[in-house]
């Protein structure tokens, strides 16, 4: 190497060349290579390091962001119009979705207004478990996972998704019992749908029957006919659907037709069960208010008027003598 | 003085400059490309200001470039004295070459420092690298042109700023 030799000229020091030295930086070199090899310490200086290392790679990275806005800026028109393409396919299909949504909203709103209108009926409604089905011959009834604390009152009518079910009888704080329609003990007004014959529909102990006596034999009944609760006697509002008239026969006297229906509501297959809340004065006229009519109503009676309004159905101020043994809908 | 401290800012913006760039993240296609800016900023101090430029300093900045890029403390650092030690070696016949020759001393310069990082992961035992190991003494040697020009004007342009 005698090139290599003129060139080190005393200018640019002999020393800083020197292969000792080199020898001595590579052993270094190769010491902390194997040290951290075995011993990762390398992890730990960047640990401490990090102060440091983390503000050299967000400046490092700037660039490379700054490239993708960019590139996003100059985004070629092919680019772009198949994006828009997408795009627009994808709006179509979630519009395709949303409108869907909206005739699901729409009923939703439908069925709220409905809501309303109970409750401007005074119908609050309230829903409940059914816990314990006890359906034998001589007790038909249920226990509902509802009670006084949560504002069960006796004497509410029990609903499922079909019909009538029965009304309260008993309350405990966490739990209810209810008398199903086709208890034994139960009577119910209804209405024969088709003709608007009133009449009461009796219990028969068994959960597929209503016995439906005393219809005069001149009456207009068949089979297939609906009965609806009526709404006499306070304890359900009319209208509910009871059940159908299976068949109609004469009874032996030959005085009266007595018919048999079968219940509307899945009595033996409910899990859910809706409670109405009692109407606060389910019999006589509407409330009169203070300032129509000329005849100032006593001053007593005014006093009653603001529960009847349907704001404040929702709390059902129950008065003891609108208990269902007090209404005709039940026998003793 | 002052022209020493600024030709000493210059020297640590590019070496700077040259961890943002080896950090810089690319597109994966571009990736195996990128030039090993640390040793092509230090070939050309080494070449240009050898005062600058020992093997302590060179080891330094692989311990820096270690500490940054987190493979094997000492990696970079046994790599880069080496290079600087066979740069200050050779460095008059260097200095006076043409570009392209210069070119391609420097693509070999980097070859040998790929060859010493083959060894290293060899003895710690990863894995034989890809092909595109290979590309970056390449691209190296491509950008060193610019590297060389764009440095000696930025001390061209101090040296006129003081006269």
């Amino acid at each position: 190497m005698p090139l290599a030799r003129t060139d080190t000229t005393p200018l640019f020091g002999v020393g800083a060349t020197s292969t000792l030295r080199l020898v001595v930086y590579l052993a270094i070199g190769v010491t902390l290579m194997v040290a951290d090899y075995r011993g990762h310490y390398l992890a730990r200086v960047r640990q401490y390091a990090a102060i440091a290392v983390e503000p050299v790679y967000r400046i490092a990275a700037m660039p490379a962001d700054a490239a993708r806005n960019i590139r996003q800026a100059v985004a070629d028109r092919q680019a772009l119009t198949q994006e828009n393409q997408r795009l627009r396919e994808a709006l179509l299909l979630t519009q395709a979705r949303l409108n869907r949504l909206g005739a699901v909203a729409e009923q939703n709103t439908r069925l709220k207004e409905l809501l309303d209108v109970q409750h401007s009926l005074g119908l609050g409604v309230q829903l409940a478990k059914l816990i314990d089905i006890v359906l034998d011959p001589y007790r038909q009834r249920i226990t509902l996972d509802a009670g006084a604390r949560q504002g069960v009152v006796v004497g509410q009518a029990v609903l499922d998704a079909y019909g009538v079910m029965g009304q309260i009888s008993e309350v405990l704080p966490t739990t209810s019992t209810a008398v199903l329609i086709t208890d034994t003990s139960h009577a119910l007004p209804v209405v024969i749908e088709r003709t608007g014959l009133r009449t009461i529909a009796y219990g028969s102990g068994s959960s597929d029957r209503l016995d439906v006596p005393n219809i005069p034999v001149s009456a207009d009944v068949k089979a297939g006919d609906k009965l609806l609760t009526s709404g006499l006697g306070g304890s359900f509002p009319a209208g509910f659907p009871v059940g159908e008239i299976v068949s109609v026969a004469a009874e032996p006297s030959g005085m009266f037709a007595v018919a048999v229906a079968r219940p509307a509501a899945a009595l033996e297959r409910s899990g859910d069960v809706l409670l109405l809340r009692p109407l606060a004065d389910p019999v006589g006229p509407p409330a009169m208010t203070p300032e129509v009519g000329p005849p100032a109503p006593p001053p007593e009676q005014r006093v009653v008027a603001p529960p009847r309004t349907p704001a404040t159905a929702a709390p059902p101020p129950v008065e003891p003598g609108m208990l269902p043994g007090t209404t005709p809908g039940t026998t003793p | 003085m002052n022209r020493h401290r600024a030709h000493f800012v210059l020297f640590l913006l590019t070496l700077v400059a040259a961890c943002l760039l080896q950090l810089m993240p690319l597109p994966d296609l571009l990736l195996p490309f990128r030039p090993y800016w640390l040793g092509l900023i230090l070939i050309y101090w080494a070449l240009e200001e050898p005062e600058r430029v020992g093997l302590g300093r060179a080891f330094l900045l692989g311990l820096v470039g270690d500490v940054l890029q987190g493979d094997l403390l000492g990696d970079q650092a046994l790599r880069l004295a080496a290079l600087a030690f066979i740069v200050l070696r050779f460095r008059s016949r260097l200095r006076f070459f043409p570009m392209w020759q210069q070119s391609l001393a420097v693509f070999a310069l980097l070859l040998n420092d790929r060859v010493l990082s083959l060894m290293e992961r060899a003895f710690t035992g990863a894995p034989i690298p890809p092909m595109s190991f290979w590309y970056a003494p390449v691209a190296g040697m491509l950008a060193w042109p610019w590297v060389f020009l764009l440095l000696d004007d930025l001390r061209a342009r101090l040296r006129v700023h003081e006269a």
